[in-house]
């Protein structure tokens, strides 16, 4: 049994003999395109033939259309000329170009005489005045859609932009033997509706309507939404994750003076990292900060905090100075604890945010990255908490499964590294965290508590979610694939 | 991060206790090291910066005979009085002042031996020492060298045979010529006075921290080494020397001190610290008793006595308690930790910025806008391509070229963006949220949204524009305006309350021109932090 579209049947039941598309669109209250598809579609399965038919179609060109209105230039030129005139007076009343065109013609079909000057009728030219020439009529049936051969036409051609001679493909459609067969062993087409009109409801016309089923498998054009970036959203989800274990966001500038970054994290001057080849410095220098705090962790680098030997090295105030594009967003943190009083305590803070290193762009390499960062003062806090507040948001970012392992950072002890199982199962190192040194949280606070403080990288786990290997591919923001790409769906 | 590369089998054999390679490479992680590469018999171990006593096979192989429990406890290495001498002239003061030197003698050298020397002394150099700008160290055949010995300094025409050469050179010229004089002649820049170490027949050791001399290097015939530390930071160059000895007293060396008349160097001697133990287990949410404290101290080599820590000569990260907790964590096992959430409640809440972006964020995608996430480092060249003559504020030191500034608004992004995506159906309608900077160095929170589309114009974006202000429940008015990098006559200032917080228009063809679009682009950008204020 050959299944048929609905369009198919209809066409089938209305061809009664060859019939033209138009005809048949009238025949089935379809569309042309959709008399069209489904033809072919017959004519694939046997059931109908297409015959093709040529044939010129002729319209009026610019040129033709404005004779048709004015008339052709020796018409006006005989009408000019009457009783006789002067070629002088005659190129002045039609003006130049079109009194060249008209004498050509008016010498070529012998319509008037020129001597000295001087422009009079033929006798054809006279004839001519009350009778139309064959171009004229040719015009006149363009203009009113009457088919005329192209052999009449004829007379139009080669004078300029007067017609226009296009191809017209009349397909006429007939019935097969197979065809017939089927239509003899009996199709129904529903007739009715393809759509509910605002008049079908107001007549209420749609109570005596059948609608057309549509085939619920059809392709359907596609449209997109407008959305947040893809990163953005994931990046909205980790700060939910804090917000509702009852962390408050630290907002904080970018450029900072390495003071902030590198000094008040007890991180040495001589440090790789402060060297300008890892980190982005600004031409110009900022200021310290106010206050005694700048003496605090001057002593710290130098000498220690209470119970520590420090660094051992003669401390630089102008290096503190220079600005740098944050490294990391535990400047925030630095700043924060500063700016913590006693009365707030303990303190639960977080952010998200855009951090830089200074390094060559390739797919695996940026010199701008994210980083989630955490701290909690006070509280009678240790390391089994610090663990225990990555466990939580690892298994909210779907790794279950996290282990720990001893890191290096100046500004933390213990220092923690990350793992995570990742469902393919491989351990996935995502980031550091630790408790943060008396060295650092005695010069900001004034006094040695713990300090957790974590600040995994981010970027890895967008990637994975959204299976993106190139990690430029985080900037593209190729449009297709903002439009296209699957919403963050862990919430 | 610093590594090194050991053979497993040379490993094993001073570890002197059979194990898996899979078990070997996990505990290694858990002691704080990393193992890079696992390749046959050469692994690549990377050590935390703080541990420079962990880049050798030696070294490594005593801290992990200690994790592993094989031999626990402080390592002693008992340094012996000799009758070596050294004098340090007045005239290194401000150039390489610091000092400190060793013998060590009866070592059973070959080839090996020789490269594990050098790898140790490169290793330090590079890490401890900051590329020999804080601390150099000279290792060279005690045979050789007669005592007493001079650190002093001399001019730079004066003349020796530099390792790697075989004919005298002038200082000036081995600065010049020598790869390592041409490596490391930025350290003694600014300076007429070199120093030199010269034995008592006046042959050259070594000009620190450039090269050693011929004549005094070490070969597989070397029955003992003198070694010496110069430098900047008198605490990298004890340490880089204690590191140094320690490893060639674990070849099996005899450490000999070496007499500089004011002081004696090396001193191998702990150091003490004391640590309250609950405090270590306040912060590790344990109850050990001091008892068990010692054990696992035992396993980090760290010894014990009165209730005080005693930390080998050669660890350099110990400068807190906090330090000495970290290591009973790291013998506990970081594995062995029961992580928890503390009963700790607090109020969360959003940040201002964060707040307002989210809000602007939603309206715009409602309005069918996607939203762009863009970097905010660009080219110093972007505000010519706006028509603009602005200048950014630039980065002192940026590897890429194309991104060696700090954008001050965010329209050009979307511009860029839209110029990357012609070949995708339009209209394409963008928004971008972000930090931008001004001068002073100064930050604040924008927004722009961009319409490329063959029909975007003035009211089209002005329509958007009030739908999101509207929404956000400001009434923005408008005051014409001209110049880049709209379109004159189809561009307004956009006032909320009297105050100019943001422009929008139609861009000007030539900017269009400058990004290569074949469309019309309308567009806003506001200082959403001017809206709250």
């Amino acid at each position: 049994m050959v299944s048929l579209h609905e369009h198919e049947k209809r066409i089938l039941l209305a061809l009664n003999g060859p019939m033209g598309q138009r005809e048949l669109a009238k025949a089935t209250g379809l569309n042309p395109d959709s008399v069209a598809h489904a033809s072919l579609w017959l004519m694939s399965k046997g059931l109908v033939r297409i015959s093709e038919k040529r044939k010129a179609l002729l319209s009026l060109g610019k040129e033709g259309k404005e004779y048709l209105k004015e008339g052709l230039p020796e018409r006006q030129a005989l009408m000019a000329i009457g009783g006789g005139t002067t070629a002088s007076e005659l190129e002045k009343k039609l003006g130049k170009g079109k009194f060249r065109i008209a004498m050509a013609w008016l010498m070529r079909k012998r319509l008037a005489r020129s001597e000295n000057g001087k422009l009079t009728l033929t006798a054809e030219g006279r004839k001519v005045l009350t009778k139309k020439m064959p171009e004229e009529e040719a015009l006149e049936a363009i203009a009113a859609g009457k088919g005329i051969a192209e052999k009449e036409a004829g007379v139009l051609k080669g004078r300029g932009d007067l017609i226009r001679v296009t191809e017209d493909v009349a397909r006429v459609i007939s019935i097969t033997p197979k065809g017939k067969k089927l239509v003899a062993g009996g199709i129904t087409a529903a007739t009715g509706a393809n759509q509910l009109t605002p008049e079908m409801l107001q007549d209420g016309s749609w109570r005596e309507m059948e609608f057309r089923p549509y085939n619920v498998s059809a392709v359907v054009p596609s449209v997109y939404p407008g959305r947040r970036h893809f990163a953005k959203q994931a990046m909205e989800y980790v700060r939910k994750v804090w917000l509702e274990m009852g962390f408050q966001e630290m907002e904080g500038p970018i450029i900072n003076t390495s003071f902030w970054n590198f000094d008040a994290l007890f991180t040495p001057q001589e440090h790789p990292v402060r060297d300008m080849q890892d980190t982005f410095f600004l031409k110009q220098k900022g200021e310290l900060p106010e206050g005694g705090i700048v003496d605090r962790v001057r002593a710290a680098h130098e000498l220690g905090t209470e119970g520590s030997i420090g660094w051992g090295y003669s401390w630089d105030p102008e290096k503190a100075r220079e600005l740098v594009l944050r490294t990391h967003t535990t400047v925030l943190s630095a700043m924060a604890i500063a700016k913590l009083k006693k009365e707030e305590l303990p303190a639960k803070l977080f952010s998200v945010g855009r951090c830089f290193r200074n390094e060559a762009l390739d797919w695996s390499h940026l010199f701008e990255f994210n980083q989630v960062e955490g701290i909690v003062v006070g509280g009678g806090v240790n390391f089994k908490h610090l663990l225990g507040y990555l466990k939580q948001f690892f298994s909210k970012l779907g790794f279950e499964k996290a282990r720990f392992r001893p890191a290096y950072f100046p500004y933390t002890e213990m220092s923690v590294e990350i793992d995570v199982l990742h469902p393919r199962g491989e351990w996935v190192e995502l980031g550091g965290a630790g408790m943060f040194r008396p060295e650092v949280v005695v010069p900001l606070l004034g006094e040695d508590i713990p300090v957790l403080a974590w600040g995994p990288g981010f970027d890895r786990i967008i990637m994975d979610y959204y299976s993106i290997r190139d990690i430029r591919e985080l900037y593209k923001n190729d449009v297709q694939q903002l439009r296209t790409m699957r919403q963050w769906m862990r919430g | 991060m610093p590594t090194i590369e050991v053979s497993k089998k040379g490993l094993m054999r001073k570890l002197g206790k059979p194990i898996s390679d899979e078990k070997l490479a996990d505990r290694i992680a858990m002691m704080g090291a990393v193992v890079e590469r696992m390749d046959g018999d050469s692994w690549v171990i990377e050590a935390f910066p703080n541990r420079p006593d962990l880049l050798s096979e030696w070294g490594l192989a005593r801290a992990l005979r200690g994790f592993l429990g094989v031999e626990t406890g402080l390592p002693e290495y008992k340094v012996h009085n000799s009758s070596y001498e050294a004098h340090i002239d007045e005239s290194v003061r401000g150039i390489r002042e610091h000092v400190a030197a060793a013998v060590v003698k009866g070592l059973k050298m070959d080839s090996e031996a020789v490269a594990s020397i050098m790898q140790m002394q490169e290793k330090l150099h590079t890490t401890h020492s900051r590329n020999r700008k804080l601390a150099s160290i000279g290792v060279y055949d005690l045979g050789k060298v007669q005592f007493p010995l001079d650190y002093t300094t001399v001019r730079g025409d004066y003349r020796f045979v530099p390792l790697g050469y075989r004919r005298e050179m002038s200082i000036a010229e081995i600065l010049r010529e020598h790869p390592k004089g041409k490596e490391y002649a930025h350290l003694l820049a600014g300076t007429d006075l070199y120093p030199i170490w010269l034995d008592a027949a006046g042959q050259v050791l070594s000009l620190p921290p450039i090269i050693n001399s011929a004549e005094t290097a070490v070969t597989p015939e070397t029955k003992g080494v003198f070694i010496d530390v110069t430098g900047l930071n008198a605490r990298i160059v004890e340490q880089a020397l204690n590191i140094a000895v320690a490893q060639l007293a674990d070849m099996g060396g005899g450490i000999y001190n070496v007499h500089f008349g004011e002081f004696t160097t090396p001193s191998m001697d702990p150091r003490k610290m004391g640590l309250d133990i609950s405090y270590c287990n306040r912060l590790l949410g344990l109850s050990l008793t001091w008892e068990q404290a010692k054990g696992y101290l035992g396993k980090m080599r760290i010894g014990t006595s009165d209730g005080m820590a005693l930390v080998p000569a050669y660890r350099t990260d110990i400068l807190h308690p906090i330090d000495l907790v970290e290591d009973i964590a790291i013998a506990y096992g970081y594995e062995n930790f029961k992580p928890e959430i503390p009963q700790i409640a607090t109020i969360g809440g959003e940040g201002r910025r964060a707040i307002m972006g989210r809000k602007a964020a939603e309206v715009l995608a409602g309005l069918g806008f996607l939203e762009c996430n863009t970097y905010h480092l660009t080219s110093s060249e972007t505000p010519k391509r706006m028509g603009q003559n602005e200048k950014l504020i630039a980065a002192a030191n940026p590897v890429n070229v194309n991104y060696n500034a700090l954008r001050s608004s965010l329209l050009p992004g979307l511009l860029q963006i839209l110029s990357e995506n012609r070949h995708y159906d339009y209209p394409q309608r963008l928004f971008d949220i972000g930090v931008v900077f001004g001068a002073g160095a100064r930050e604040e929170l924008h927004l722009a949204a961009a319409s490329c589309q063959a029909r975007a114009d003035f009211t089209e974006a002005k329509s958007y524009l009030e739908a999101l202000l509207r929404s956000m429940g400001y009434k923005p008015s408008f005051k014409a305006v001209s110049g880049m990098p709209f379109l004159d006559g189809r561009a307004a200032a956009v006032y909320v309350k009297k105050k100019k917080v943001g422009v929008m228009g139609e861009a000007s063809p030539k900017v269009l021109e400058n990004f290569g679009l074949g469309l019309p682009v309308a567009a806003f950008e506001l200082g959403l932090e001017k809206l709250i204020s």
